[in-house]
């Protein structure tokens, strides 16, 4: 098993928590801490990827520097995360781009925006620069678009689905058919309702300072459902498309119209928000390296739906050929980065909470008094 | 100087929880009210930082607590280990109040731990804080500042000033001057001061290691004496117990503990057993056994245990010495192997056939050793050996000023001064004469924190 610095530096801070167990009420981390007790690479992987680096168990820490223990839980599970990305990357030698990840995705949009502004414009000719009756598949034709975005997507839906199945074998989850799915659902219900940026009573999660808060929680919920929303608009919108021979340009009040807007106004309120809250938090929390690949994530997304949204309203008017461009290229590094970058946390964290939620029956506490 | 002094209504030196709330209680009433901590923010609140619980009387469930912890149970556990040194009036009264403490603190934006999963054994007697006593403070120094307290860290008071028994100033480490109508005096135990620590101990306590603040040096409590406040509790009573040697001079906190003395032998430098290591539960024998170490020469021991022990108690936060066999262990920790072995020899020979149980009291003993072991005595003979090194860790100490029921300071001629108030450590022994029960150090504060606010207010504002 894998012995880094990173993995040393959460094995030491472990080994002082469970010592001390007077965070085990915060997050699943502790109580997962307390079941697993030993810390090889594996569990603290698994226990990394419970951390929501909600801060609170690094402002209620006796031990936080300048004491000479110097413990910051936050930041030592955001490194590890860091780290561990890269070794579930598929293929393996892609993990990587997990280092200094926000200058290679921010490379990666300059180059794949220029890209589609060379092929869209060369592909269209003249039209690039028109308006069109049918918006912008005057420029790129559906079927153009379904091709390049459908080879991307079924290439980043395999590398996610690689890098899962190895993350769940290192969970020790088994055979997902014979799990206690009362307990599964016990963990997706805990990803999806953010349980772990409760703070432990319901009282928020201490970032971006030490005043617990729930903004985090709520922009990180548009964030999500944006996302979902804007997802379930594309796939209605293709099985409208193939299944129903009803084209594109959809009306306003078209269910995929509907969805897209909703989750875009999500997706730029959402990450707008989360960057906020990011810019403010205290430094020490956050972990030196991830920096970078947290911020593009967020401005990918942000971008995304903004240049979404842009199009949608210039879609009929002469700017419809550069506006499109730049959204293909900012949603094509999206995908692109996908099994590269941040976008990865949500399912590490979901298989985490699910071998939890699994693990916890087992749970009982042992405390100390004083 | 006095061009730099600055006057309220109430002050409060010392910033953990008694000193806090306080002046929370002060402010509340209308009060301007100051704290001076002496630590830097970062280490603001003494001892507090390092708390888990407090120790609530309920009768029926009450927040995070489950069935009911009355009077008479509570006073008999403070019975129990205080041995009948208390002020009756003022534990009792304390009891009573404790019940209010949770509301109170939750009402404030103290959060504590539901019981986890299982069943949290002390979910009766205790009151867990979520994530411990940094986040109470946390949550009481938000509040504090809202309230408009001023707030003053590195703030040592290092004099003060009395005018016909009238509190009148301090003067803390920078020089500057803080006047007020009333002075609570918070600021812990002198736990931190060695020097003092020899009054009652002699030069062992140098060995001592300090479980919590480095800032709790007792110069207020000093300076109060000095100015003829009544003393109350000798030098030597304090909460001491057993923790790693190999912890921190300082602030090590909980983590050091170590909860294996149960399951195994303890040793001396000497490689000889001194005590019944299976007395009673470890919760309620831990706190004898720094003073048991005290004793000792060199003031350390060594707790010893085999693998079967593996498991059974809370993991200590430094690795143990491992060894295959009794003497290899004792040369790695520095014991005579000889001697060493033939102590757990001995031991194993004695050991007396019976049903192991750590769960209950199980009377699986040894017979006939000079230093019997009554509970859990299992033998020590499946390898891999472990040992860990304990040394005596102070806690805090008793000794203090003495107190009315209204937290006014007595003074050593019979009077009460006017106009200062004390709460928590710094007259803990009004109510804890010896000996410890979990959760009732904070309970102590939280009650005559309250009391004492509520008093300095009234009397600053003339009501
Ligand atoms: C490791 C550990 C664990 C504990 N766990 C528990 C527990 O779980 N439950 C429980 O009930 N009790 C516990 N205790 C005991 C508990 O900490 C004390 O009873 C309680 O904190 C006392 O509160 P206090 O406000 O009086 O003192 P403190 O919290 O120690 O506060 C005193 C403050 O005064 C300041 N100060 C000192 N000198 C000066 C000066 N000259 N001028 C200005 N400021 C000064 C200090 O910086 C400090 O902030 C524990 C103690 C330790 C060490
Ligand atoms: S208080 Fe500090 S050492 Fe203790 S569990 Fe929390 S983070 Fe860990
Ligand atoms: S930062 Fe929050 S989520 Fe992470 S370990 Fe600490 S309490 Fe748990």
């Amino acid at each position: 098993m894998r012995l880094t610095d990173k993995v040393e530096e959460a094995a030491r801070v472990l080994t002082i928590c469970n010592a001390c167990r007077y965070c085990e009420g915060h997050c699943a981390v502790f109580q997962a801490m307390e079941l697993r007790l030993e810390f090889n690479a594996d569990n603290l992987d698994y226990m990394a990827n419970l951390c929501h680096n909600c801060g609170a168990c690094y402002h209620n820490c006796q031990y936080a520097p300048p004491h000479e223990f110097n413990l910051n839980v936050p930041a030592a599970m955001a490194e590890l995360r860091q780290e561990n990305y890269g070794i579930f990357a598929w293929p393996g030698f892609m993990g990587k781009l997990f280092a200094n990840n926000g200058l290679w995705v921010s490379l990666l949009s300059i180059l794949v925006i220029a890209g589609f502004f060379l092929m869209t414009s060369m592909k269209a000719g003249e039209n690039f620069m028109l308006a069109h009756e049918n918006g912008f598949y005057g420029v790129l034709s559906h079927n153009d678009l379904a091709a390049i975005f459908g080879l991307v997507g079924g290439f980043v839906a395999l590398a996610l689905l690689m890098s899962v199945i190895k993350f769940w074998k290192t969970m020790q989850l088994g055979n997902p058919l014979a799990l206690d799915w009362g307990r599964v659902l016990q963990g997706v219900k805990d990803a999806l309702t953010l349980k772990y940026l409760d703070g432990g009573n319901g009282q928020g999660c201490s970032y971006p300072n030490e005043t617990p808060s729930m903004a985090r929680r709520w922009f990180h919920q548009l964030t999500f459902w944006g996302f979902m929303l804007c997802f379930a608009a594309t796939s209605v919108g293709t099985v409208m498309h193939y299944g129903f021979a009803m084209e594109a340009p959809y009306d306003f009040i078209t269910l995929p119209k509907i969805l897209g807007t909703l989750g875009g106004l999500g997706l730029l309120i959402g990450p707008a928000g989360l960057l906020g809250i990011k810019v403010g938090a205290t430094a020490d929390v956050k972990g030196k390296s991830n920096k970078g690949m947290d911020v593009t994530f967020l401005m990918l997304l942000f971008f995304t739906s903004l240049s979404g949204l842009v199009l949608m309203f210039v879609s009929k008017t002469v700017y419809v050929g550069p506006v499109l461009s730049l959204h293909l290229g900012i949603v094509m590094t999206l995908f692109l980065s996908m099994p590269y970058g941040k976008f990865v946390h949500g399912f590490y964290r979901l298989i985490a909470l699910i071998a939890f939620a699994v693990e916890k029956q087992r749970h009982k506490p042992v405390v100390g008094t004083e | 100087m006095s061009t730099d002094q600055k006057e309220f209504d109430v002050l409060v030196a010392g910033g953990g929880q008694a000193g806090i709330i306080a002046a929370i209680v002060a402010a509340e009433k209308g009060a301007r009210t100051c704290v001076l901590e002496g630590a830097p923010r970062t280490h603001r609140g003494g001892n507090t930082r390092h708390t888990r619980n407090l120790r609530p009387m309920h009768v029926g469930p009450l927040s995070v607590l489950s069935g009911t912890y009355d009077e008479e149970e509570y006073w008999d556990d403070l019975m129990r280990v205080t041995k009948g040194k208390t002020n009756e009036h003022l534990a009792r009264m304390t009891l009573r109040k404790s019940t209010e403490a949770v509301g109170w603190l939750e009402e404030r934006g103290v959060q504590f731990q539901p019981p986890l999963g299982g069943t949290l054994h002390l979910g009766r007697t205790n009151a867990f804080f979520m994530g411990g006593g940094k986040q109470l403070l946390n949550a009481l120094y938000r509040h504090a500042e809202k309230l408009g307290i001023e707030i003053h860290y590195d703030a040592m008071v290092e004099d003060i000033e009395f005018e016909d028994g009238h509190f009148k100033n301090v003067t803390i480490s920078d020089g500057r001057i803080f006047a007020a109508k009333s002075f609570v005096a918070a600021a812990g135990g002198f736990e931190a001061n060695i020097e003092w620590l020899k009054e009652g101990w002699g030069e062992i306590a140098e060995n001592f290691l300090i479980r919590g603040t480095p800032y709790n040096k007792g110069g207020l409590l000093k300076l109060l004496l000095n100015n003829g406040a009544q003393k109350i509790g000798e030098p030597d009573q304090c909460h001491a117990v057993a923790i790693d040697g190999r912890a921190p001079k300082y602030d090590g906190g909980i983590c050091t503990r170590v909860d294996c003395v149960s399951l195994g032998v303890v040793v001396n430098k000497n490689a000889e057993r001194f005590y019944d290591e299976g007395e009673d539960f470890w919760p309620k024998r831990y706190a004898i056994w720094g003073r048991l170490v005290a004793g000792q020469p060199d003031q350390v021991a060594h707790v010893i245990i085999d693998d079967k022990a593996i498991g059974s108690f809370m993991p200590p936060v430094f690795p143990a010495e491992t060894a295959d066999t009794i003497p290899e262990l004792a040369r790695k920790i520095g014991l005579d192997p000889t001697v060493l072995e033939t102590t757990i020899n001995d031991y194993n020979a004695a050991v007396q056939p019976g049903e192991f149980d750590h769960t209950e009291l199980d009377g699986v003993h040894t017979d006939g050793l000079e230093v019997n072991k009554t509970n859990w005595a299992r033998t020590i003979d499946k390898a891999p050996f472990r040992a860990y090194c304990l040394r005596p860790g102070i806690t805090f100490t008793y000794l203090g000023v003495e107190v009315t029921d209204q937290a006014q300071m007595k003074m050593a001629d019979g009077r009460l001064a006017p106009n200062v108030f004390a709460a928590g450590e710094i007259m803990a022994g009004n109510v804890l004469g010896q000996g410890y029960l979990a959760g009732i150090g904070m309970t102590i504060g939280n009650i005559f924190g309250r009391i004492a606010g509520s008093e300095a207010a009234d009397h600053a504002l003339n009501r």
